[in-house]
């Protein structure tokens, strides 16, 4: 461990609440309607969009009408997309295919449809083998903006129906979805995509570039329109790379300054909506004590992550390798880390990514230690609550705080209200079910992966033991990151077998990949459902005024208590899973 | 029901335009503006060499271990620096493969730098990233530890005084951006450009 390391760790933190304040403002603004700085760039744009896919935004929608819209808006995506992919050689035209690549097989295909759809991002294929640019562009750059519009969108129509003071309306889906593309995400992408070029990233349609180096070895080097695709990854929570190994690319994440900003783009929209939380229902406090919570969290996550990588591992040290700091390198488990981040660069990276459900990487989740990885496995353990993904975290998190209300309302015997709101049995069903969808997905598409020998044949014998806890540990960790729509892998779990790029001769595994899309939807949509339900049940619930026994929920107290909450049911759920897979590799300096 | 009806047509007039908007008009402007100013990094940094196109700046490339030239870090593809097919090595924290992987890393150096290093090279003396594999499997890195000791060899290969070969080192060494992010990392395409123009080729 260094200093640098920790002062990296404490100013991520510091900087990211710094820009979260002001942003959470404006995206206050942005939903409630107020005015705000780009309206005379953007309300002409907008007026047009609604024309032309003849919306009508000044009615409201009930919880219904909402989740309607949102469920036919994702299938017409999912269409499109499905289509893009799987008709990849007749876009050769347009230029956007120079490597002439087939399209990737069915299974393949429908995996990733889906994976992009739910904002998950899981990826069986490598880009730069297997996706031509305009596959890149048109479907995967569209559904990593609109993925995160949609989750944004639900997350705000739950603030709506807890702030509501009568009526049923949650606001409207197209306006919601719109406002959120042209006011947040794509100026900041802009924004990014620049920055990004700025620091070495790549932006072009060329040719893969083939040379001979200096000392006469050939090399092919992968191009692309890689810079815009990347911001929008990180700012959406996607986490989907341009290429295979994602974030490690030289060409994604180019120094260790983008690497610090990327870490805030994936931060910065989850964090910003919980103060916006506390603006838009009218208490600041709210907003804060869930953000604290979160941070609390988050924090613990990276410092134990950071020590464990520091540390280094059995198979280093069994080789004979050295992992403390000499002079000229600071040591630690560098197996699958880029030497330009370094250790604290690369654990913070990755739980940065997986406590929300963007799920990029800048280096190999599958080689970090046992301890190291058991963190990032109760990153997801926790249902991407901790900040979370863009829109799904915060709503995720209000499921939480109402169990929380519930719980603690039993403790002190009195009716649970949260906000002036009673919470009644109803609610409190919606949310139970709400939060068990994405722990019973996960549960059970693992059982079914590792108990079949369809499943089994995913995991790479030449670099997994079979029977071994890391193969236990990539299969689980395959399922839970689909639930969580998160999209990082222990990328040793294959569903896609390649012999050559392009998708020549490539086939699927099936069972892989249709397991993993209906995980992903399943565990996307239906707590979305549960969302709007919760919503559209507080939103006509009259509000009545704090009394003296209300039980405050914008204090420490609350905070100890929803910290609890999340990690009891995290561990509850998923402790005897985890105990086969990362914990025996981290509690054993054996190797298997 | 008409409403549906309507419904499904504002959701597929949406995709269409906005697939439009965000998946052709985004991407071209940030291709033009990126084009205009920042030509060099939007292609990708190439170094030219008598005209000729030898490598990125920033893609980790093979030197073949010939020892006139400082090596990259261990490679996860096959062939090795792989840029067009990047993978993960994913080697286990517990896993016998990866610790005959990094033995077999550790061998391969000690051998191509030991007998030059003053006193010899034993496994404990290697610095981290000369035996894990690299995440990107082109890492275009090395630490300054490793630098250094590639900077004995390539002194007595290329009969360059081992003070000027250091010089180069610390020359193409870049600290941490800001002060504290990241680490100290020397760009071994640059270096061994710079050492070859030492030489005056």
């Amino acid at each position: 461990m260094t200093a640098t390391g920790w002062i990296t760790i404490f100013a991520f933190a510091v900087v990211l609440s710094a820009l979260a304040l002001p942003l959470g403002a404006y995206l206050a603004a942005v939903y409630s309607g107020a005015h705000t700085w780009l309206d005379p760039v953007l309300r002409g744009p907008e007026r047009l969009l609604y024309r032309v896919i003849r919306v009508d935004t000044a009615r409201g929608q009930d919880w219904k009408a909402y989740a309607r819209s949102v469920l036919v808006f994702s299938l017409a995506g999912w269409v499109l997309l499905y289509l893009i992919l799987r008709t990849q050689t007749l876009w050769g035209f347009t230029g956007l295919n120079p490597e002439h690549f087939h399209s990737m097989p069915w299974a393949v295909a429908f995996n990733t449809t889906s994976s992009f759809l739910t904002n998950t991002n899981w990826q069986f294929y490598g880009g730069e083998t297997t996706l031509s640019y305009f596959s890149q562009m048109a479907g995967l750059t569209v559904q990593n903006f609109l993925s995160a519009a949609v989750g944004i969108a639900v997350a705000i129509a739950l603030i709506r129906g807890i702030a509501a003071r009568s009526g049923t309306s949650l606001g409207n889906f197209w306006q919601d979805m719109v406002r959120t593309v042209l006011w947040v995400l794509l100026p900041l992408s802009l924004l990014l995509a620049l920055v990004l070029i700025w620091q070495g990233s790549i932006q072009n349609f060329a040719h893969y570039l083939s040379l001979r180096g200096i000392s006469g070895v050939a090399q092919t080097i992968a191009m692309g329109p890689v810079a815009s695709q990347e911001a929008i990854k990180l700012l959406g929570t996607n986490g989907g790379g341009f290429f295979n190994v994602n974030s490690a690319h030289p060409f994604e994440n180019p120094t260790a300054l983008t690497n610090f900003i990327e870490m805030l783009a994936v931060l910065i929209i989850p964090a910003a909506l919980v103060l916006a939380y506390g603006r838009m229902v009218g208490s600041r406090k709210q907003g804060y004590a869930i953000y604290a919570t979160m941070m609390v969290m988050f924090l613990g996550a990276a410092i134990v992550c950071y020590i464990a990588e520091a540390h280094g591992s059995p198979a280093q040290h069994v080789a004979g390798l050295h992992t403390g700091v000499i002079t000229g390198s600071s040591g630690g488990n560098l197996e699958g880390k880029e030497q330009r981040f370094g250790i604290a660069g690369s654990a913070l990276y990755d739980v940065v990514t997986t406590v929300t459900s963007c799920g990029a990487v800048n280096s190999a989740l599958e080689s970090f230690t046992g301890l190291g990885g058991t963190v990032i496995f109760a990153n997801l353990s926790a249902s991407e609550v901790i900040f979370g993904g863009v829109g799904t975290g915060l709503y995720s998190m209000l499921l939480y705080v109402l169990l929380a209300v519930f719980l603690g309302g039993l403790m002190v015997g009195r009716t649970p209200e949260y906000i002036g709101k009673k919470i009644g049995a109803r609610e409190i069903k919606l949310v139970v079910l709400g939060i068990l969808v994405t722990p019973l997905a996960a549960l059970f598409s693992t059982a079914l992966a590792v108990a079949s020998r369809a499943g089994r044949s995913s995991i790479d014998t030449a670099i997994t033991a079979a029977h071994s806890p890391q193969a236990f540990a990539e299969t689980f960790y395959a399922y839970l990151s689909q639930a969580n729509n998160n999209g990082s892998a222990f990328a040793g779990y294959t569903g896609l077998v390649q012999p050559n790029a392009g998708n020549l001769g490539a086939h699927a595994i099936n069972l892989a990949n249709l397991l993993g899309a209906f995980t992903m939807i399943f565990a996307r949509y239906a707590p979305i459902l549960f969302a709007l339900a919760v919503a559209g049940a507080l939103a006509g619930k009259r509000v009545s005024p704090a009394g003296l026994g209300t039980m405050r929920t914008d204090n420490p107290t609350f905070v100890v208590l929803l910290i609890g909450v999340i990690v009891l049911v995290g561990a509850l759920t998923f402790f005897p899973a985890l105990l086969l897979g990362p914990v025996v590799q981290a509690v054993t300096g054996h190797l298997y | 029901m008409t409403s549906i009806r309507k419904e499904i047509t504002t959701a597929a007039a949406s995709v269409l335009v906005l697939m439009l908007l965000l998946g052709i008009v985004y991407p071209l402007v940030v291709t033009v503006i990126g084009q205009v100013a920042f030509p060099g990094n939007s292609n990708g940094q190439q170094v030219h060499v008598d005209g000729r196109v030898i490598g990125s700046k920033i893609i980790g490339q093979s030197f073949a271990g010939n020892p006139r030239y400082f090596q990259s870090r261990p490679s996860g593809t096959t062939p090795a620096d792989n840029a067009a097919g990047s993978a993960f090595a994913n080697y286990g924290p517990n896993s016998r493969v990866t610790e005959r992987a990094i033995r077999a890393n550790i061998s391969a150096y000690i051998k191509l730098n030991g007998h030059y290093y003053p006193g010899g090279l034993t496994a404990a003396q290697l610095p981290v990233d000369a035996a894990d594999t690299s995440a990107s499997s082109v890492d275009p890195d090395i630490s300054v530890a490793n630098a250094r000791i590639q900077a004995d060899r390539v002194s007595a290969v290329d009969h360059l005084p081992i003070a000027a070969v250091k010089r180069l080192v610390a020359a193409n060494t870049s600290g941490r951006a800001l002060g504290f992010l990241g680490e100290p990392s020397v760009n071994v395409l640059e270096l061994n450009l710079a050492v070859m123009k030492a030489k005056g080729k």
